[in-house]
């Protein structure tokens, strides 16, 4: 039977419950979604005891189906204030689900001054312990003594010394089949959540427990094979992401006039091919690193790849598009060695990438730092290391708080989350998404690139308004209910192009569970799953006036083709759905 | 007349050295994959100036067109 394992952090109590009630046949953002809307006080304050950290992996993680090795985190975001799910790749989530556990529930807050804990979870139980050594440590450090304590084989969560600092930026890291905690589930703040929670890793070890048998073997078997040439038969999910990773996107994002240039200024960078998906995969080639590789055993699109440095040693991984936009055109830095050690240090201090490198253009309009100098950028980033550096603890805090610490007005936030690699004016289709999305300012939420720039899925043109309402307001539904099988983002781009994708999917979820779920129940999923977020939200004290982008797209035109953001408040209402 | 071309990803390889190409008059985007000798199926994605135009539009002195396989990231 799924369970749920409660951790209560103050007095250590550790509980198995059933997975029944409100909760039986949910995973992943269904079941974070469905915890934090019935059992955290939406005006509570994210950093007290009200508060909790979901960790849940999907409906399908665990099983022979490609893909399906994703993991939802939950809770209220230190960040945002909104509800959070953040989802990452790892090891993790597949040990979870082999041994049966649907979901992890961390509750309640030690005294101040409380020394940090590990969970340690296996066959027999699970256990808070101390292990004083790994306390103010990196997530590479700390995750290398904890492989030495509990073997290689364990998988695990970890936050750097941003999230043990609670810092707003900071993120939660999982280790990778390589055993790097290279894997992020970055966005919105999360692992100043756990850090709050005096939690400095979980550590599972599922060796000895016996993987949840199918409930129609034969049915899943057959479901599963069609999947996985669903997947490899698509240009996207079968070429193109395992040849380049998701830097591919560079270039096209560039010619398409919408790759944000110094914090949103321009929509091309004219280094951009200093930087793209072309230009490290030949560094990695040339340097021994791998071109091609998954976050979790059974990913058959691998767009992962370790990239290393000059001297053919490991530097990072998971080094993906968002990532290098963020500290490169971004902040115009078009040495991908800098980027990549940026990257490094997000991945090692427990910080957002995406979130770190729009501070980081805080910094620089506010004159703490000169645009494009990627080695200034490295030494003010590690200063967050410090606890006690007081700059550190600014850059450590996000580009919302930065700007408020240094004065700068043009902010490129949603929800105090601060927006991704394109810019809203042309790919408005996304830019709806930023701005009506339960997460804040968010891309995954309602990837309508797909539509606006790559042809997949449909064919709607980023700078006018027409059809973006509607696609963003469908991508957002069928997000939330991919986001809850623990199915990883990607196979969207094959979904969208095939005529049986969601039946397929269907055929997998009721030969697994015994249950009969049809192509419409998956739409019905995402909506339920909205309708938890959207209410929380509502009760947090969220209105239409925080469904909205900063004014400088409205006010501001886009070069190369002159754009600004036009939809009215009112239009982007009709992107949610009603709750 | 000239025009600027890129080629991006599988397809760069077939991308004119310099990054300029000579064309006639009334061309579109479908003659410049037909002079690079790019396979046709290959092409996915054609931008001029930015925009996606699609394949049979005339092409202009100095236009700017990008052409892509099949894409996805994010
Ligand atoms: S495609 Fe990339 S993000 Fe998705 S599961 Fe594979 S490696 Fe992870």
């Amino acid at each position: 039977m799924a369970k749920l394992l409660r951790i209560n952090s103050k007095n250590k109590k550790i509980a198995y419950e059933e997975l029944t009630g409100p909760y039986a046949g949910l995973g992943g953002r269904g079941l974070t979604s469905r915890v934090v809307r019935r059992e955290v006080p939406p005006a509570c304050h994210p950093l007290s005891a009200q508060n909790k950290l979901i960790v849940a992996p999907g409906l399908l993680t665990g099983t022979t189906a490609a893909n399906t090795g994703r993991l939802s985190v939950g809770g209220k975001s230190p960040l945002t204030g909104t509800i959070k799910e953040s989802n990452a790749g790892g090891t993790f989530s597949q040990k979870l689900a082999k041994m049966d556990i649907m979901g992890l529930i961390l509750e309640d807050k030690p005294d101040p001054g409380s020394p940090f804990q590990t969970l340690f979870i296996n066959k027999d139980g699970a256990e808070l312990i101390e292990i004083p050594e790994i306390t103010g440590l990196g997530t590479y450090d700390a995750s290398a003594r904890l492989f030495e304590k509990f073997g290689t084989k364990v998988g695990i969560m970890v936050i750097g010394p941003a999230g043990e600092n609670t810092r707003l930026a900071s993120s939660i890291q999982f280790t990778d089949p390589r055993g790097k905690p290279s894997r992020a589930a970055g966005r919105g703040g999360l692992g100043a959540l756990m850090g709050s929670k005096k939690i400095k890793a979980i550590v599972i070890d599922s060796e000895g427990s016996k993987a949840p048998e199918m409930a129609d073997r034969e049915a899943f078997k057959a479901a599963a094979k069609r999947w996985a040439e669903i997947l490899v038969n698509h240009p996207v999910t079968g070429q193109g992401l395992p040849s380049y990773g998701t830097s591919i996107l560079i270039n096209i994002i560039n010619e398409a006039g919408t790759l944000p240039t110094k914090n949103f200024r321009s929509g091309r960078f004219d280094k951009a091919s200093d930087i793209s998906g072309e230009k490290m995969v030949e560094f990695i080639n040339k340097r021994k690193g791998i071109a091609r590789e998954g976050c979790h055993a059974g990913c058959i699109i691998q767009c992962s790849q370790s990239y290393n440095d000059e001297n053919g040693e490991y530097l990072t991984s998971g080094f993906e598009y968002e990532t290098v936009w963020a500290f490169g055109s971004n902040l115009l830095i078009s040495d991908i060695d800098h980027i990549a050690m940026l990257d490094r240090l997000c991945d090692d201090l427990g910080l957002d990438t995406i979130e770190t490198g729009t501070t980081l253009a805080m910094a620089m309009e506010a004159g703490i730092l000169p645009w494009g100098d990627g080695l200034k950028a490295i030494e003010l980033l590690k200063r967050v290391h410090d606890p006690k550096d007081y700059l550190g603890a600014i850059i450590g805090n996000g580009t919302s708080f930065t700007a408020e610490a240094f004065g700068v007005d043009r902010v490129p936030v949603v929800k105090k989350q601060s927006l991704p690699a394109y810019d809203p004016r042309a790919a408005k289709g996304v830019g709806v998404t930023y701005a009506t999305t339960p997460m804040g300012g968010d891309h995954t939420a309602g990837y309508a690139i797909c539509q606006n720039i790559l042809k997949v899925g449909g064919d709607i043109d980023p700078l006018g308004k027409e059809g973006n309402i509607e696609i963003s307001k469908n991508l957002q539904i069928a997000t939330a209910a991919v986001d809850a099988t623990g199915f990883c983002l990607f196979v969207a781009f094959a979904v969208l192009d095939t005529d049986d994708s969601l039946d397929t999917i269907a055929k997998l979820i009721s030969s697994r569970f015994g249950k009969n779920f049809t192509a419409e129940d998956i739409a019905k999923t995402g909506i339920e799953i909205l309708k938890d977020e959207y209410s929380f939200n509502r009760d947090a004290g969220f209105t239409a006036a925080h469904d909205q982008l900063p004014d400088f797209f409205i006010n501001e035109e886009l070069p190369p083709h002159n754009v600004k953001w036009d939809f009215t408040a009112e239009e982007l209402q009709k992107a949610k759905i009603e709750i | 007349m000239r025009i600027q071309v890129s080629c991006f990803a599988t397809l760069s390889r077939y991308a004119p050295t310099d990054g300029f190409l000579e064309i006639k008059e009334g061309a579109t985007p479908i003659d410049v994959i037909d002079q690079l000798s790019i396979p046709r199926e290959e092409v996915k994605i054609v931008f001029v100036n930015g925009q996606n135009s699609g394949k049979e539009i005339e092409l202009q002195e100095d236009d700017r067109v990008g052409i892509f396989p099949a894409i996805g990231g994010g």
